[in-house]
């Protein structure tokens, strides 16, 4: 590993300045590329910039700004990691805030201010430690400059520069430091140098999400802020025909209605009258020959689309060839509905329009959208549109819209209101409004020699594409193919691995609006590949672990976490009577994870007893904030494995609030335990890919219970 | 409407029907009780009417006339709320911290009840309260935390 990073061959930008009683320190190294390998050091990339990602104060005090939006996932508390590794910060003076949106916080590898991909650590690895060192290198100037001594004689340690007995706290240096160039070149720490990246470290956003005072979207109050409320088309894609609001401005605390091109807006004191006044509009949609989806009659399209040569996303060899030396073939086909992210913050969106520009509150996982969509609403340039990120109340994915859906809409609002307004969605809003993950089917037919190694792999995907109609849509659909439509499957290591195989997809074309759920594609082609897995392992009559393990022989990635997972879960050691095992092996967003459900199904209901999880992220920075992903990656799967479903009936959304649209509780909650691989690989995220593994998990484990195999999700009633 | 609230007196100017959620949110300006449901689905309002762990999202004000409101602002005050908080922080249990107003709402209303719950306990007392990141298992043992540091 090469720790010397020469910043002047990157074209450095100097300069440091007083802000606000404070030194920022802004810098500039060249676009990179996307760089994952903590092994790889010396290869690593630049970032975008300018940029400023810390502020030190005349207190002492050390402000960390995020590029990316803290929404539970616990970047608050990793990237200062970073920063005060290098800076030789004292963590209790670290202080956190969301950057603004600007183009110095864009996403070193995807090229917009974003938080998804599960890349923030991975992404941010090199530009923060490079951050602190930086300014680490420039407070010891400083020192140098008014002890009047060489660099060389000092050190850094716990917030200060130590001269022999005497020291200088950084929050003493900031004036000298603020009149000197930032340094040209640094020197990054060697891994065994670190004292917090790497260990087990405590939330930072904890105190004040534990006494109430956090502040998310949701809680943006000033002066002169009203609420407002929007009532929707019921049917996605309808018109608003008519609107009679009479009864709606008799409501106490109503101020206006106004029309926004989503639909119709009351605006009000507070909620309870935006509400009141909203369930109080007579509207008329023309529904008149308008498409109204129905899941019954989605399902048997989608099923018989199953069966037609759809776009090719992979091939190899010839399925026909490969398919006659066979000894058996399996068919299967795997149904996933619709599923809502139901973050538990309803979405809302403050907006304050003046003279000079705009300024939007939200919990966003998207700004540089968001920014782009209100300015060109407002027609004013991006930059005159202030995004103030809020603590998001959960995102995966439903923040993160590149149709900028509930922020664009607020815009509309607080435009047509001529007020400073704060949407707020209800829950049934939430449910019943849209951006979706896409229902998906999959059929497959696998030809096995005798020995059941595959042969031949057809496999066709069914389901809408996230990225069709959307700004990414030039980048990330090739040849009719939208990646994440067939990501886990078109590029799977069984698939590859198989001489002859066939991926192929069919893009649904439907007014539903879909979106990323937490793992995207991957959250229904694990379950598909490792059902599959399992059936073709229990149709050649082979041990599930010892099946893949054979598949898996050149995948050592994978290998580790399966045989980490089995090892700490007592694979083949016996169980209570009623438990029974599954397992799942899955790799996405450049991590591998493994997970051993053990399961017992009673009366047809089925219980989840403990999960053991072992994953493969490379280097893991907080190694208890990944164990904390990897728990909640669980519960998260395991409600929409067990329970949650969005249908559709006469084009209407039949869910509406949490008592239809399911989600795990405590009293469904297994033991969770977390095994991480000691691993110097590329580094890989953890928001997401806990998710894929578990339905599959579960799934085969109730197979072993009960000799029925799980192929339509979620379970729900299916085993009464 | 003359409400108290943390151990205030204040008057709101609400209808009677309005819910507590929405008179101590967007009227009296405490944020800490959230809105997640509307429904007393998700257990995110949880707020103590006379000591007894509420949905606010349901109950109107009129029901807390002549009562005493707590919030998550004054759990800190609270001997059996502070061991909660406490334990929460040991033990690292929040993710997003959306629902922990209403998680640590309804954990303390089941530690004065119980000082001593079981697992069991746990589940009846706290499945009403959703968490969508699942920080259930934290939030079990931090509750067995917080019932031995009270013991």
């Amino acid at each position: 590993m090469n720790d010397m990073i020469n910043l002047s061959r990157r074209s450095f930008i100097k300069s440091t300045a007083l802000v606000a009683g404070g030194l920022v320190v802004a810098f500039s190294i060249p676009q990179a590329k996307r760089f994952m390998g903590v092994a790889n050091a010396a290869e690593a990339m630049p970032l975008p910039a300018p940029n400023a990602f810390l502020r030190i104060g005349a207190d002492d005090s050390i402000t960390v700004m995020l590029a990316h939006s803290e929404m539970g996932q616990g970047v608050w508390t990793t990237l200062p990691m970073l920063i005060a590794d290098e800076l030789d910060a004292d963590w209790n003076t670290i202080k956190v805030e969301h950057a603004p949106a600007a183009p110095a916080y864009i996403h070193t590898a995807y090229g917009i201010q974003i938080t998804g991909g599960s890349s923030t650590t991975w992404s941010e690895f090199d530009r923060y430690r490079q951050a602190g060192a930086l300014t680490r290198a420039l407070l010891l100037n400083a020192a140098a400059k008014q002890w009047n001594v060489t660099v060389a004689e000092l050190r850094t340690e716990n917030g200060a520069v130590i001269h022999g007995t005497q020291q200088l706290r950084y929050g003493q240096l900031v004036e000298t430091a603020s009149q000197l160039e930032t340094p040209t070149s640094v020197t990054l720490k060697k891994p065994e140098q670190w004292k917090f990246i790497g260990k087990a470290t405590k939330r930072l956003d904890s105190a004040e999400k534990i006494n109430g005072t956090a502040k998310f979207g949701q809680d943006v109050q000033f002066d002169g802020l009203k609420v407002a409320m929007v009532a929707r088309a019921p049917v996605f894609g309808t018109k608003l025909k008519s609107v009679a609001d009479g009864d709606t401005l008799k409501v106490p605390g109503v101020i206006k209605v106004v029309k926004v091109p989503t639909g119709v807006a009351v605006i009000a004191e507070h909620y309870w009258a935006a509400k009141q006044g909203r369930e109080a509009l007579k509207l008329e949609w023309d529904l008149a020959g308008h498409d109204k989806p129905d899941s019954a009659a989605l399902l048997k399209q989608y099923q018989a689309l199953a069966q037609q040569p759809g776009v090719q996303a992979a091939k190899a060899g010839d399925i026909a060839s490969g398919s006659k030396q066979a000894k058996q073939a399996v068919t299967a086909e795997y149904v996933l509905p619709y599923l809502s992210h139901a973050p538990m913050e309803p979405l809302n969106c403050a907006v304050k329009i003046s003279e000079q520009g705009c300024d939007i509150w939200t919990g966003t996982q998207m700004q540089t959208t968001d920014q782009a969509s209100a300015a060109k609403i407002l027609g004013l340039k991006p930059e005159q549109v202030k995004i103030h990120t809020q603590f998001l109340g959960g995102g995966f994915g439903r923040r993160a819209n590149p149709r900028a859906d509930f922020v664009s809409e607020a815009v509309e609002v607080a435009k047509a209101a001529g007020l400073p307004v704060k949407t707020v969605w209800s829950r049934e809003d939430d449910v019943k409004g849209g951006f979706y993950r896409p229902m998906f089917v999959h059929r497959a037919t696998v030809s096995l020699d005798k020995q059941g190694k595959p042969l031949a792999w057809q496999h066709t995907l069914v389901g809408q594409s996230i990225i069709k109609g959307t700004p990414f849509e030039g980048v990330m659909i090739k040849d009719g193919i939208d990646a994440t439509s067939v990501e886990g499957v078109a590029d799977s290591p069984y698939v590859k691995g198989t001489a002859n195989h066939l991926v192929q997809l069919h893009s649904v074309q439907s007014d539903v609006p879909v979106l990323w759920w937490r793992s995207v594609g991957h959250s229904h082609s694990g379950f598909a590949m490792e059902s599959l897995i399992d059936e073709l392992a229990h149709a050649s009559k082979q041990d599930p672990l010892a099946y893949r393990r054979q598949l898996l022989k050149d995948h050592p990635r994978h290998l580790a976490a399966l045989n980490l997972a089995a090892d700490k879960a007592g694979w083949g050691k016996p169980l209570p009577k009623g438990v029974f095992r599954g397992i799942a092996v899955h790799e996405s967003f450049g991590s591998y994870v493994a997970q051993v459900a053990e399961v017992s199904v009673k009366e047809g209901e089925v219980k989840v007893h403990r999960v053991v999880v072992a994953i493969d992220c490379g280097l893991a920075v907080n190694p208890d904030g990944v164990k904390a992903q990897m728990e909640s990656s669980v519960a998260y799967a395991l409600g929409a494995t067990l329970s949650s479903e969005i249908s559709f009936k006469d084009g209407q959304v039949v869910q509406s609030n949490f008592h239809d649209y399911q989600v795990l509780r405590m009293k469904d909650m297994p033991k969770v335990d977390v095994h991480i691989v000691a691993s110097t690989e590329k580094m890989g995220g953890v928001g997401e890919p806990g998710v894929p593994p578990l339905a599959p998990a579960v799934a085969n484990a109730v197979f072993a219970a009960t000799g029925k195999r799980i192929r339509r999700l979620p379970i729900g009633d299916q085993l009464a | 409407m003359k409400l108290t609230i943390n151990g205030k007196e204040t008057e709101l100017n609400v209808s009677e029907d309005m819910p507590i959620l929405w008179a101590i949110r967007d009227v009296a300006g405490l944020t800490g009780t959230k809105f997640g449901c509307g429904m007393a689905q998700c257990g995110a309002c949880t707020v103590h009417l006379d000591g007894q762990a509420i949905r606010s999202c349901v109950t109107p004000v009129s029901a807390a006339v002549g009562k005493k409101i707590t919030t998550i602002e004054s759990m800190q005050d609270d001997k059996v709320g502070q061991a909660v908080q406490a334990a929460w922080q040991q033990i690292d249990v929040v993710q997003c911290g959306y629902c922990q107003s209403g998680q640590i709402m309804s954990a303390t209303s089941l530690l004065k009840q119980n000082p001593k719950p079981s697992d069991a306990d746990i589940d009846a007392a706290m499945s009403g309260n959703i968490c969508r990141c699942g920080t259930y298992q934290r939030i079990r043992t931090a509750i067995h935390e917080a019932a031995a540091k009270l013991a």
